[in-house]
């Protein structure tokens, strides 16, 4: 237990402090952070689907709650059901196999139902596009209120992202 | 000496950094050849079915001398051939995708059911013949799940989608209390037609599709993408180029162990570990961002070389993030080591026994755990992989504790081949254009993926890709996870599966 506590003060907050590099990004990070808290004040809630992808967008989705970005520890919290989520971030081109999963999520989820597209696929299909097993882009099966480009996007663009569709709903 | 007992015809080998045949075969031979790569201790690694010159399945097995490429042609009014499955189990579910993309059939198989299809397409739709076009969506299938009766017995279906940031599939546990007595997978869900989007594509430019295949194996699968390229196009690759691929399978190695020693922790209740190894991760791959040009490092590994170079400064800044990563990894290594109550969680849990490892052909790093020795960079280095002589991890438990052990020292062995490889990097051009050849070629690339070993075979023909079959080491490792789980606890399942870490992007396809 001693060790760990000693690891963790050793370690410090990361979130904080600015990196040796690239100080821009960090500092981008805290601002979108305020923003975000001035604009929800408590809590948002997403559930993330992954309706094809490659698995490089959840790579990068995993990655906003680290350390470094730390969205879980503003209260933005990734949850296990639509039906606690206020929020849908969909990955992938949407495969015609999960092409009704997604649509029940989409109706499980409550108003405001904001849905984001993460991930050149989830935009515009990517390098899959259409075809016999792939829907192509999310908005082909439910309604897409914002895009996130990118493949994938880095975990900044991913909140960056995030901060803009609720700014354009605040 | 021959190469395969059982085969009349002498096995071509084909221009590639590792050693890989290719040989043709009659129906009898078919199975001759799979009975004797079992008797020479040999394994499969893959089947696929091809209608890009007639119909064709085709094996990919490995023997102890390297890959061999057992092609049986088929005709057109009956493709049938016989089944592999009751030799190599793994072979099953790779023999029902077979059907259900070609129409191309094992006689004799106990299960018939569909894998890939689900419903998207009709069931008379074959999507790789070469005259398929478009096609609307097909009946939905109520697919037969294997029931488990008897008193108290009930089931869990879960999925496709999941509760976290997780790929989609379906999970059915038949359950007593809390004891699972057998978990079925369906997988398929995100099978969005890459191999058929492969022949739609030049192929100079393909390689970005591989390394789509399974994000997180983006390295893996472009580099084989491109060994089999080089291969079918007789082109070798500058020497620099060489070097930094490897390097570039390793820093994906490093980036991939960190995220799932920190995972394993979490899923175990140990946040603590999440926390300090997202962090090193998140360093990582902000460095990869910066000395690459890419986080994941997709498309960095380009057909006749690379697009990424690194110089000077940068090869001794990302030396010393290797050092003080080394001695982070180590400190969190005693910490999980000693963590009483980690350990509990790991040891004995998800156990496979080398026994059942090696009759379900687990493969790759899980396969490792499980005392099965294998790592292609150590079976047949490939340069720059014969001057560095690299370490093979393995553990006899087969248990999670097990797969975590074999993943940290992995970690540590990469980061020494890292280091070699920054030492060492020699000068030359970065990429040698390959020249697409006229008429038909094929070649095939393999490589050891962090996972397991990635396998993609080409077919080319007058500059145009005919078929590109790519193999994903998740194929022979998630059936083995159903094996894994009996007698477990459900509320284990997620840290067992995690464990594995399986991909379903490169399984679907």
């Amino acid at each position: 237990m001693l060790r760990i506590l000693k690891r963790i003060a050793q370690t410090g907050i990361r979130t904080e402090p600015a990196p040796p590099r690239a100080d821009l990004p960090h500092e981008e990070s805290l601002r979108i952070h305020r923003e975000l808290l001035a604009i929800l004040g408590d809590a948002l809630t997403i559930r993330q689907v992954d309706a094809g992808s490659c698995n490089g967008c959840e790579l990068e989705i995993h990655a906003v709650n680290n350390p470094y970005y730390n969205l879980e520890g503003l209260g933005i919290r990734f949850v296990a059901s639509p039906r606690h989520a206020d929020m849908l971030l969909v990955t992938g081109p949407v495969s015609r196999h999960m092409a009704e999963a997604l649509r029940r999520v989409y109706a499980a989820t409550p108003e405001p139902k904001l849905v984001v597209a993460v991930g050149d696929c989830g935009c515009d299909g990517g390098i899959f596009g259409e075809g016999y097993a792939s829907c192509g882009r999310v908005a082909n099966v439910i309604p897409v209120d914002f895009e996130i480009p990118g493949c994938p996007p880095p975990p900044l663009e991913i909140m960056r992202g995030i901060l803009t569709l609720l700014r354009s709903k605040a | 000496m021959t190469l395969l007992e059982g085969l009349r015809s002498t096995p071509a080998p084909l221009p590639a950094p590792v050693p890989i045949w290719h040989v043709e075969v009659t129906g009898e031979e078919w199975l001759a050849a799979a009975r004797s790569v079992v008797a020479a201790g040999g394994r499969l690694v893959a089947l696929w079915g091809s209608a890009a010159d007639g119909l064709s399945v085709a094996a990919a097995y490995v023997i102890h001398a390297g890959l061999i490429w057992v092609e049986l042609p088929l005709p057109a009014s009956a493709p049938v051939y016989p089944d592999l499955a009751s030799i190599f189990p793994a072979a099953g579910r790779m023999q029902r995708a077979t059907a259900d993309l070609l129409g191309i059939c094992a006689s004799g198989s106990v299960d018939q059911r569909p894998w890939f299809r689900h419903g998207a397409w009709p069931a008379d739709y074959l999507p790789l013949h070469p005259g398929a076009g478009a096609c609307e969506a097909g009946e939905s299938i109520d697919y037969p799940f294997v029931k488990v009766a008897g008193d108290g017995v009930h089931e869990i279906p879960v999925g496709p989608v999941h509760a976290g940031i997780i790929e989609p599939g379906h999970f059915r546990f038949s359950v007593v209390g809390e004891k699972v007595l057998r978990l079925e997978e369906r997988l398929g869900y995100t099978h969005k037609g890459i191999e058929r989007r492969f022949t739609q594509l030049p192929p100079l430019e393909a390689h970005r599709l591989a390394g789509r295949i399974s994000g997180d194996s983006t390295v893996a699968y472009a580099f084989a993408y491109c060994m089999a390229l080089e291969s079918a196009c007789g082109c070798a690759i500058p020497e620099r180029a060489a070097w930094l691929r490897a390097l570039l399978l390793e820093l994906e190695r490093v980036a991939n162990h960190l995220g799932d020693l920190g995972a394993l922790g979490n899923d175990a209740g140990l946040a603590f570990g999440l926390a300090q190894f997202s962090r090193l991760r998140e360093e990582w791959l902000r460095r990869l961002g910066e000395d690459f040009g890419h986080r994941l490092l997709m498309d960095r590994i380009v057909p006749g070389g690379v697009a990424a170079d690194l110089d000077g400064p940068a090869a001794a800044r990302l030396a010393r993030h290797c050092d003080s990563l080394e001695r982070e990894v180590r400190a969190l290594r005693d910490i999980y080591e000693g963590h009483a109550g980690l350990q509990d969680r790991f040891i004995a849990a998800g156990r496979v026994t080398p026994a059942l490892a090696g009759r379900l052909g687990l493969t790759g790093l899980a396969g490792r755990a499980s005392g099965h020795a294998i790592d292609l960079r150590c079976d047949h280095p490939w340069p720059p992989y014969d001057r560095l002589a690299p370490g093979m991890a393995t553990h006899r438990n087969g248990d999670v504790a097990a797969r975590v052990t074999v993943r940290f020292e992995e970690t540590q062995e990469s980061l020494r081949l890292i280091r070699e490889i920054l030492g060492s990097l020699p000068n030359s051009a970065l990429r040698r254009e390959p020249q697409l050849p006229r008429g038909k070629t094929r070649g095939l690339g393999w490589m050891e993926g962090w996972r397991g070993e990635v396998l993609v075979a080409l077919e080319l023909e007058d500059g145009a890709i005919r078929r590109c079959h790519c193999h994903d080491p998740s194929w022979q490792n998630w059936p083995v996870l159903e094996h894994a789980v009996i007698g477990n606890i459900v509320p284990d399942f997620p840290l067992i599966n995690k464990s594995f870490n399986l991909s379903y992007s490169g399984h679907d396809l």
